[in-house]
């Protein structure tokens, strides 16, 4: 085999796969995005072109500005309680004896390998309105009466679950990742920043965090993706048909598609997520490709 | 501590006293910071594990203990019978052959198809490499829950709904790329000068390639594996709308129907739970090292 060619014959089974299985789907996406496609055209297999009227329709729809709010609102909830939580377990970590940071990494790990669905029905049971560990502890430490609190009636209360559910399942991966970044931050920054008098704080906002930029950025971003886009902790938990006040943009674009059968609205909708999501980790992507090129 | 200078004015009086505090007392106060830090570390340990304890304590709880308003903490008595009716509710055993069945077929091809395209990307420079790094890039930033209309519409024109054949296929779209990344990443941490050395020493490029570079890079395909079977024995929502017929469902699809209008019965629903994710903590364990090495090396999807 010719040494010019070699690569492109390694590339090309797997180029095809994901040329078939994600880019002809994501054309397709775009496609319909710009189409009338419900149950008709579905089964006859063929949709209608309409231009832009999918998009003129979610644009003037109150509801979907409601989803996109609530979205936003609720994924920088998500992505910041992670991230902070995420960091405070990290330096924690750093400061902890041999025996207990060898037992809290463990726990990590154990949290980390949850499966989502696994993962939902645990909380979904601990906050159980009749049953649930939750109600009976709050009850128990006198911080109300939750005998029979059903968390779930008030989307706030209901979000702040799905939230912690997601915050919970994404700890893990942002703390040891970060607790390998704080390992490589050279102690004698950290002494000497001590030496001269700088607290706790100080030395994080001027020594550790500018080190651990770039480890931040990308952590931040994965979360905003994650987030972003959450799926099966909504539907799940809302007994996989929620109400309208917990749509978020995947599960309005899911409901649009395939509850109602309105494909294009819901490809409209799905395109506007993935754009908005693009945009918003637009530096991550850059990082990224900067790191794949320079190798 | 005396050898630095103050940067600003000290006041006279009572510095004495401050500056040089008794050792006795640094000590103690030092000591109790220490027992402080490491008991929240204690607490952060119970938070963060509780909720995967409480799954395990109620699987193992009879029924009377699991509906009760005051809370058993320890499984006591200890019964089996939720897994009994888990295993014996219906077609668990047709659910897990098609988990097994899905996680294996596309665990297998991905592997194999992004084991040569990552060696194309780490060993080879050639025009259009960093086009194809992007691409991949970016197929892996869309989410799943956009592209499973385009892939319904895709797979119902191929006669592909309700079959676990629509559903391999489908889960290509992300595991592929994610191994292709991942891959990649452990391809190039291994050293150029290696390879180089076995072909100065006679070897041919395809023997250094089998004496040098698998060896090195086996423990790379090993994590790889695995966490592309983590993904695939997690996914719920392509299988959820692909998949109708109960007895052609997944594990994940199966699981989240528990919940039914009548009422839930959580015993067995956290044996389930915990019969689900038993394969994953065994291999999550033994590779979670190098997963996060390879999520932060460009891999999107968790």
């Amino acid at each position: 085999m010719l040494r010019g060619t070699a690569p492109y014959a390694l590339l090309l089974p797997a180029t095809a796969v994901v040329a078939a299985v994600a880019g002809y789907p994501l054309y397709l996406l775009v496609k319909l995005s710009f189409q009338q496609y419900g149950l008709q055209e579905l089964i006859a297999h063929k949709g209608v072109w309409i231009g832009t009227a999918n998009y003129a329709e979610i644009f003037h729809d109150r509801q979907f500005w409601e989803v996109v709010a609530r979205t936003v609102v609720f994924t920088a909830a998500c992505v910041s309680m992670t991230m902070l939580l995420g960091t405070l377990i990290a330096l924690l970590l750093a400061r902890l004896n041999a025996f207990m940071r060898f037992l809290l990494t463990t726990g990590l790990v154990l949290v980390w390998a949850m499966p989502v669905v696994v993962a939902v029905n645990i909380w979904y049971w601990m906050v159980d309105y009749e049953f649930g560990v939750l109600n009976w502890l709050l009850t128990e430490l006198h911080l109300g009466d939750f005998e029979h609190h059903d968390w779930f009636v008030s989307p706030w209360s209901g979000f702040a679950i799905i939230g912690a559910v997601i915050v919970w399942g994404a700890i893990p991966f942002v703390t040891i990742t970060l607790y390998a970044g704080l390992t490589q931050v050279p102690r004698e920054l950290v002494e000497a920043a001590a030496m001269d008098g700088a607290g706790v704080l100080r030395t994080f906002r001027d020594i550790t965090f500018p080190i651990l930029k770039p480890l931040f950025v990308i952590l931040t971003s994965l979360s905003i993706i994650w987030d972003f886009q959450v799926f099966n902790q909504v539907w799940i938990m809302r007994d996989q048909r929620p109400t309208s006040d917990y749509f978020v943009m995947s599960i309005y674009s899911f409901v649009e598609s395939f509850k109602v059968s309105q494909y294009g609205l819901g490809a409209a909708i799905a395109i506007v997520m993935v754009l908005t999501m693009f945009a918003v980790t637009f530096v991550y992507i850059r990082q990224m490709v900067r790191m794949g090129d320079l190798r | 501590m005396s050898s630095q200078a103050p940067a600003a004015p000290v006041p006279v009086a009572p510095t004495t006293e401050r500056a040089v505090p008794r050792v006795g007392v640094r000590r103690h106060r030092k000591l109790l910071g220490r027992v402080g830090i490491n008991l929240l570390g204690v607490l952060t340990f119970v938070v963060m594990v509780f909720p995967v304890y409480w799954m395990v304590n109620t699987a193992f709880k009879p029924g009377i203990d699991i509906q009760s308003y005051t809370p058993k903490f320890l499984p006591n008595p200890a019964t089996l019978v939720n897994f009994e009716d888990a295993i014996h509710r219906a077609y668990f055993w047709d659910v897990v052959k098609n988990s097994l069945i899905v996680v294996g077929v596309v665990t297998a091809l991905s592997l194999v198809l992004a084991f040569l395209a990552a060696l194309a990307l780490a060993k080879f420079r050639f025009y259009g490499r960093s086009a194809f790094l992007v691409l991949v890039l970016c197929v892996q930033m869309v989410p799943l829950t956009a592209l499973i209309i385009p892939l319904y519409i895709m797979l119902s024109r191929a006669h592909q709904i309700d079959k676990l054949s629509g559903v391999i296929i489908t889960y290509l779209t992300f595991v592929l790329p994610f191994c292709v990344w991942t891959l990649r990443g452990f391809l190039l941490a291994v050293p150029k000068e290696l390879e180089e050395a076995a072909m100065v020493d006679g070897s041919t490029r395809l023997g250094a390639f089998v004496r040098i570079l698998l060896p090195l890079v086996a423990p790379g395909l090993v994590a790889t594996s695995i966490f592309a079977f983590i993904q695939c024995w997690n996914e719920y929502i392509v299988a959820y709308v692909l998949l109708s017929s109960p007895e052609k469902q997944t594990l994940p699809v199966w699981l989240a129907g528990f919940t039914t209008l009548h009422g839930t019965d959580w015993g067995s629903l956290m044996a389930a739970a915990t019969l689900t994710a038993l394969p994953v903590v065994a291999f999550f364990v033994l590779v979670h090292r190098r997963i996060a090495f390879g999520l932060t090396a460009g891999a999107v999807r968790g």
